[in-house]
């Protein structure tokens, strides 16, 4: 039988000494699926990865990733996934076309040249494949990555913040990418802290000291939270955002921009709160609360459950 | 001209600070700074002795006169030989010193009581294995000593004139192969097995915490990738780059020192390929081992410090007390030595090199193993 799912894992469970930092974990994500992995640093996104790919052995935790036991196959789990680390992790005294070729042996891949020229030339790296990896600039570094990280025709991506440091144009092509390649059939899962990114997931999860807190589409993870938010812009946002904070039924005051998104989950309370403030100077309206609102008061919220 | 910012007593106690934190965190560096001290201490304290004694004889008695027997208890009772055991041939005799069981081989020729009682100076012969000058010099000055002395108690009442000025017997000493002394000899071959354990250690010790410093480790983990296949990949390379060493220090050892080369150079460069590799073996083990490249350091340099002190390479092995031999025989340096200066200097052959190759063989089995038992297949 083949599951649906290119993960499917629960209870994952790992501990450093007396610190919890993945806390039973449950999570599925189905095949040709672009996945969000997103919570604030330290969150235990990084080991959960590391515990899908057979990088860190699970304290607990049973289930599959791509139908293989993810707890005692991690062999073969590491040939059919692709992980790219959060920190470039190539050998940077070697040429990108070294590199791939490194790759490609490491998984034997069949006719390696021709898979080498294909992935240099499918990413745009054709005439700087002499070039060494360590004087590539960050966005490049990045797509010899992902090139690297495909070579050996995996099923399963694991990007663990593959855009951090990268500029938005970079950015751009790299998401367009992902879309095409998971128009093919290949399954994400992806870390990120850029709330656009998050957008253009299937589905996403959230997680916050070792537990996961929600997930869902981006719709389901919005209405998930119940919470209302209101827009306030005006003179010293600063000064009202630290009132507005102490006042009942506000959860927080977040500045964007020139506004601030004022959240809670008890509407009518916030409306009150919100009151003293439909005057001049100020202008407020309610908005429907963004991914960023509703990631903040997970965080804000998780911080009074977990916090040590 | 730029402006200068005066000293300050601040920043320069905020350094001071930080340093010692530093070196707090790194316990093993903190553990490397008293440790060092103290193994060269116990190494250069004890173990080190330039005048060695207890060297192990064997003795060729042909001639079973009461004179013989003498000199024999005198050997034995004496400070700077051990009788090991005797021998019954010559062959034997030059076996076991081409083997390097014996430092000596003394042999007291047939007739040997007749031709002292006919008052004619009987020749003594002393073998000595003179791969080491050193380690023979003051045994061989002292042998006449002791011959004399064991013979005074025979030579007593009408025989005592034999005794004589210039002592009853001629004393002759062979200084097998190198018969001149020359330390150069001992030395510069030894300097090969030196040079190798320094480089090779070091190379490999740096090999696996420089991919673990540098990220390309976790990569190299998420790969479907064996333990051996990652250690014995790192090491083969680097058999070569001993090579180019080992060619080195021969045509220099041949060209600028003239080192005899009596024996088979390709069984010394198959030996070497076995010294080699355990020496890799044993930097790849501590790659393992260590949390970052300046540690990997530390224990090569920790592992070197006894090689090279209680290897026989720069003090005779023989002049050392049992427990530093014993920690020698461990070391894969003492039984490179022993083969390097076999081959050269005695002419060994593969009979002779076997016995202490595999040892070498032994050493680098036994440190690979550890190796792939400690090395993280996670980055737990």
């Amino acid at each position: 039988m083949i599951n649906n799912f290119a993960i499917d894992v629960r209870g994952m469970t790992k501990r450093f000494g007396e610190h919890t930092v993945v806390n039973g974990i449950n999570l599925q994500v189905r095949r040709g699926e672009v996945y969000g992995f997103l919570g604030p640093n330290g969150s235990g996104k990084t080991t959960f990865i590391r515990m899908l790919c057979g990088l860190l052995a699970a304290d607990a935790g049973e289930g599959t990733c791509l139908d293989f036991d993810v707890i005692r196959e991690s062999e073969a789990i590491k040939r059919q996934v692709g992980y790219m680390t959060q920190r470039f992790s190539f050998y940077e005294d070697l040429s990108i076309a070294e590199n791939l070729d490194f790759v490609a042996r490491m998984y034997a891949v069949g006719d390696r040249r021709e898979a080498v020229r294909d992935s240099i030339e499918r990413l745009g790296l054709a005439g700087r494949q002499k070039q060494l990896a360590g004087e590539l600039s960050g966005g490049w570094k990045q797509r010899l990555a992902l090139a690297a990280c495909l070579i050996h025709k995996p099923q399963l991506l694991l990007l663990d913040e593959p855009t951090a440091g990268v500029d938005p144009k970079a950015r751009r092509d790299f998401w367009e990418q992902i879309h095409e390649l998971a128009a093919q059939g290949l399954t994400f899962l992806i870390t990120t802290h850029y709330m656009d990114e998050a957008e253009r997931c299937d589905r996403l999860a959230y997680l916050s000291y070792g537990n996961l807190l929600t997930s869902g589409t981006a719709a389901e993870v919005i209405a998930g939270a119940q919470l209302a938010t209101w827009s306030v812009s005006g003179p010293d946002l600063q000064g009202a955002a630290r009132l507005l904070r102490e006042t009942p039924g506000v959860r927080q005051a977040v500045a964007f921009g020139t506004s601030l998104h004022v959240s809670g989950t008890d509407a009518a309370g916030l409306e009150r709160a919100i009151t003293p403030y439909r005057r001049e100077p100020y202008t407020v309206q309610q908005i429907h609360p963004g991914l960023e609102d509703v990631f903040i008061h997970l965080m804000e919220s998780s911080k009074d459950n977990f916090a040590p | 001209m730029k402006k200068r910012i005066p000293l300050s007593f601040t920043r320069f106690w905020a350094i001071v600070i930080k340093e010692f934190i530093q070196m707090r965190r790194d316990r093993l560096t903190f553990g490397m700074i008293v440790g060092i001290p103290v193994v060269q201490l116990m190494l250069f304290g004890f173990a080190i002795n330039g005048d060695p004694k207890h060297l192990p004889t064997a003795l060729l008695l042909a001639d079973s006169s009461q004179q013989g027997r003498s000199i024999l208890s005198a050997l034995k009772n004496s400070d700077y030989f051990s009788f090991v055991r005797e021998v019954h041939s010559e062959a034997e005799g030059e076996a076991i010193l081409a083997q390097g069981e014996v430092q000596f081989v003394v042999t007291i020729p047939e007739n040997f009581s007749r031709t002292l009682l006919r008052g004619e100076k009987p020749v003594i012969l002393v073998e000595a294995d003179a791969t080491d000058p050193s380690a023979t010099g003051n045994a061989i000055a002292s042998l006449r000593t002791v011959i004399t002395t064991a013979l005074q108690h025979d030579l007593t009442g009408p025989l005592a004139f034999l005794a004589g000025s210039d002592g009853p017997v001629n004393l002759r000493v062979h200084a097998r192969y190198n018969p001149e002394g020359i330390s150069q000899y001992n030395i510069v071959p030894g300097l090969m097995g030196v040079v190798l354990t320094m480089t090779m250690v070091m190379i490999t010790g740096l090999a696996i915490t420089r991919e673990r410093e540098r990220g390309t480790m976790e990569n190299l983990l998420s790969m479907p990738t064996r333990p051996l296949e990652v250690l014995l990949g790192k090491i083969i390379p680097y058999i070569f780059v001993g090579y180019i060493q080992v060619s080195l220090i021969l045509v220099a050892a041949r060209f600028i020192f003239h080192v005899p080369m009596v024996g088979s150079i390709p069984l010394l460069l198959l030996s070497a390929s076995v010294f080699i590799a355990a020496n890799l073996a044993m930097g790849i083990t501590f790659s393992t081992l260590a949390k970052n490249q300046l540690q990997a350091v530390q224990m090569t340099f920790f592992f070197f410090l006894p090689s090279l002190l209680l290897s026989g390479f720069m003090f005779p092995f023989r002049g050392m007390p049992d427990w530093a031999q014993v920690i020698g025989e461990v070391l894969p340096l003492t039984h490179f030595l022993r083969i390097i200066r076999g081959i050269l200097l005695k002419g060994n052959g593969i009979e002779e090199v076997i016995l202490q190759l595999w040892q070498i063989m032994l050493f680098a089995t036994v440190v690979l193993a550890i190796g792939v038992k400690r090395y993280r297949r996670t980055l737990d």
